[in-house]
């Protein structure tokens, strides 16, 4: 059971890590290429689908690599209540 | 538009790291109270040389992804009513375009300093109304000993809850009651004109759930996530659409927001739904502070009243800007305190049971 539990806690860090390392890369794109991007958003019109589309794309990676950064922390939420 | 004249700045390490802490800290406030962090950040990019339409476009595109994340989290932890969140949200959205209509009207006819003006005004005057009113909720829950027991309806709410208008009904699972959506499209309509004037819509979205409706304190603040990325959602296809997103600016605030919202949504499950009172009243008085400290600088660009200098005026908003960060800090302060208590308190619980499972 013990195995069990640390091999799903070594499997939780990997994913986390994994998740960092993306959103990470998401960063370091949006960075270097940083002129190219603000060039074709700033053109707008049906190019608004573009900063929406990063913004999504974001939001999913970062969103879930935030969640499990505190959750390895030990940061979670009292399980026993609802609203 | 000419989108060569917008000026998209160069970002430096320092900027970066500035603007993710600032994202961090309005994050968790959001996280907590449906929204409130987002008033400090697009000053905070004007003080960098962001120009304030590129500033509120950039808020407005980090704004939708941190509410959407916010609002799945707290959905976890069965907070979040998504039904009233998209009615009230649809009417926000309308609310919205009307408050970007007046705002552009007023610039037009009295410039900027009129703008800047009747911004200030609206913040102080919603501000003392539903702040005051919310800090006195607040403390009277703390001064009465009550704040352990189960929030209730106010009078305003249970005189809501009891008209009845056929073909408007609609059942709430957060009210567990059926109201008629001609009491939820006027709280959206003003919640989108706040968030088109001020940048926080939550300022009327949250007390008007709780206090219009009878919303349970986590639950409006919750709900007013999904109302934050209908309307944010919306802002920014508009914005974008002119292309006035600068998305680096947007990321960056995310990646600092969502740390937070993380952190404001985990920190609503341990502590009592008056806190969320008490956070959001504070905040709105200290920003009243703020703004009120300002208006004498656009009277005087009006020539309303007597000229002031360019020293005092730059020391006005220099004074106003600073006692806003120390609005937000303030909140967070509050927040991170009170969940670290929050959690002490229930780690101790736990230890009790613990023990006396193991002496039977």
């Amino acid at each position: 059971m013990s195995t069990e539990k640390a091999e799903s806690k070594q499997y939780f860090l990997l994913k986390t890590a994994v998740l960092g390392l993306i959103t990470l890369g998401l960063f370091a794109f949006l960075l270097i290429e940083q002129h190219a991007i603000i060039e074709l958003t700033s053109k707008g019109h049906w190019l608004f689908v573009v900063p929406i589309g990063i913004a999504f794309l974001f939001s999913f990676m970062h969103g879930k690599f935030t969640a499990n950064f505190w959750d390895l922390l030990g940061i979670k939420a009292k399980q026993s209540k609802g609203a | 538009m000419d989108h060569s004249a917008i000026n998209f700045i160069d970002l430096d390490l320092i900027n970066i790291a500035y603007l993710f802490v600032v994202g961090f800290i309005g994050g968790l406030v959001s996280g907590f109270i449906g929204s409130g962090g987002a008033f400090v950040l697009t000053p905070a990019m004007m003080g960098l040389g962001v120009p304030g339409i590129v500033a509120v476009a950039s808020n407005m595109c980090h704004k939708f992804p941190k509410a959407l994340v916010g609002s799945m989290k707290r959905a976890r932890y069965g907070q979040v009513d998504l039904k009233l969140g998209l009615i009230v949200g649809a009417s926000a959205e309308a609310g919205v375009l009307y408050g970007a209509h007046v705002q552009e009207h007023i610039k037009n006819t009295f410039g900027d300093a009129g703008s800047n003006l009747y911004v200030s005004v609206a913040f102080v005057i919603v501000l003392a109304i539903v702040g005051g009113y919310v800090m006195r909720d607040a403390w009277r829950t703390y001064t009465s000993g009550t704040q352990h027991e189960e929030e209730k309806a106010g009078a305003v709410a249970r005189w809501v809850q009891s008209v009845h208008i056929p073909g408007t009904m609609v059942y709430f699972k957060c009210l567990k009651a059926r109201i008629s959506i001609l009491f939820t499209i006027p709280l959206g309509f003003a919640t989108g004109m706040l968030a088109a004037t001020i940048a926080v819509g939550g300022f009327i979205g949250v007390p008007g759930m709780i206090y219009l409706l009878g919303a349970p304190s986590l639950m409006a603040s919750a709900t007013e996530l999904v109302v934050a990325f209908v309307m944010g959602v919306g802002g920014t296809i508009k914005f974008a659409w002119s292309g006035l997103v600068d998305i680096r600016l947007a990321m960056i605030i995310l990646g600092g927001s969502l740390f937070g919202i993380q952190l404001g949504a985990i920190g609503t499950t341990y502590v009592k739904p008056y806190m969320v009172k008490i956070v959001m009243g504070v905040i709105m008085v200290v920003v009243l502070v703020s703004r009120a400290i300002v208006i004498p600088v656009y009277l005087s660009q009006l020539n309303m009243i007597e000229p002031l200098g360019e020293s005092t005026q730059h020391l006005l908003k220099s004074a106003s800007f600073v006692v806003m960060v120390i609005a937000l800090l303030i909140g967070a302060t509050i927040i991170l305190r009170a969940m670290v208590q929050g959690r002490r308190e229930h780690l101790a619980e736990h230890a009790v049971m613990e023990e006396a499972i193991a002496t039977d």
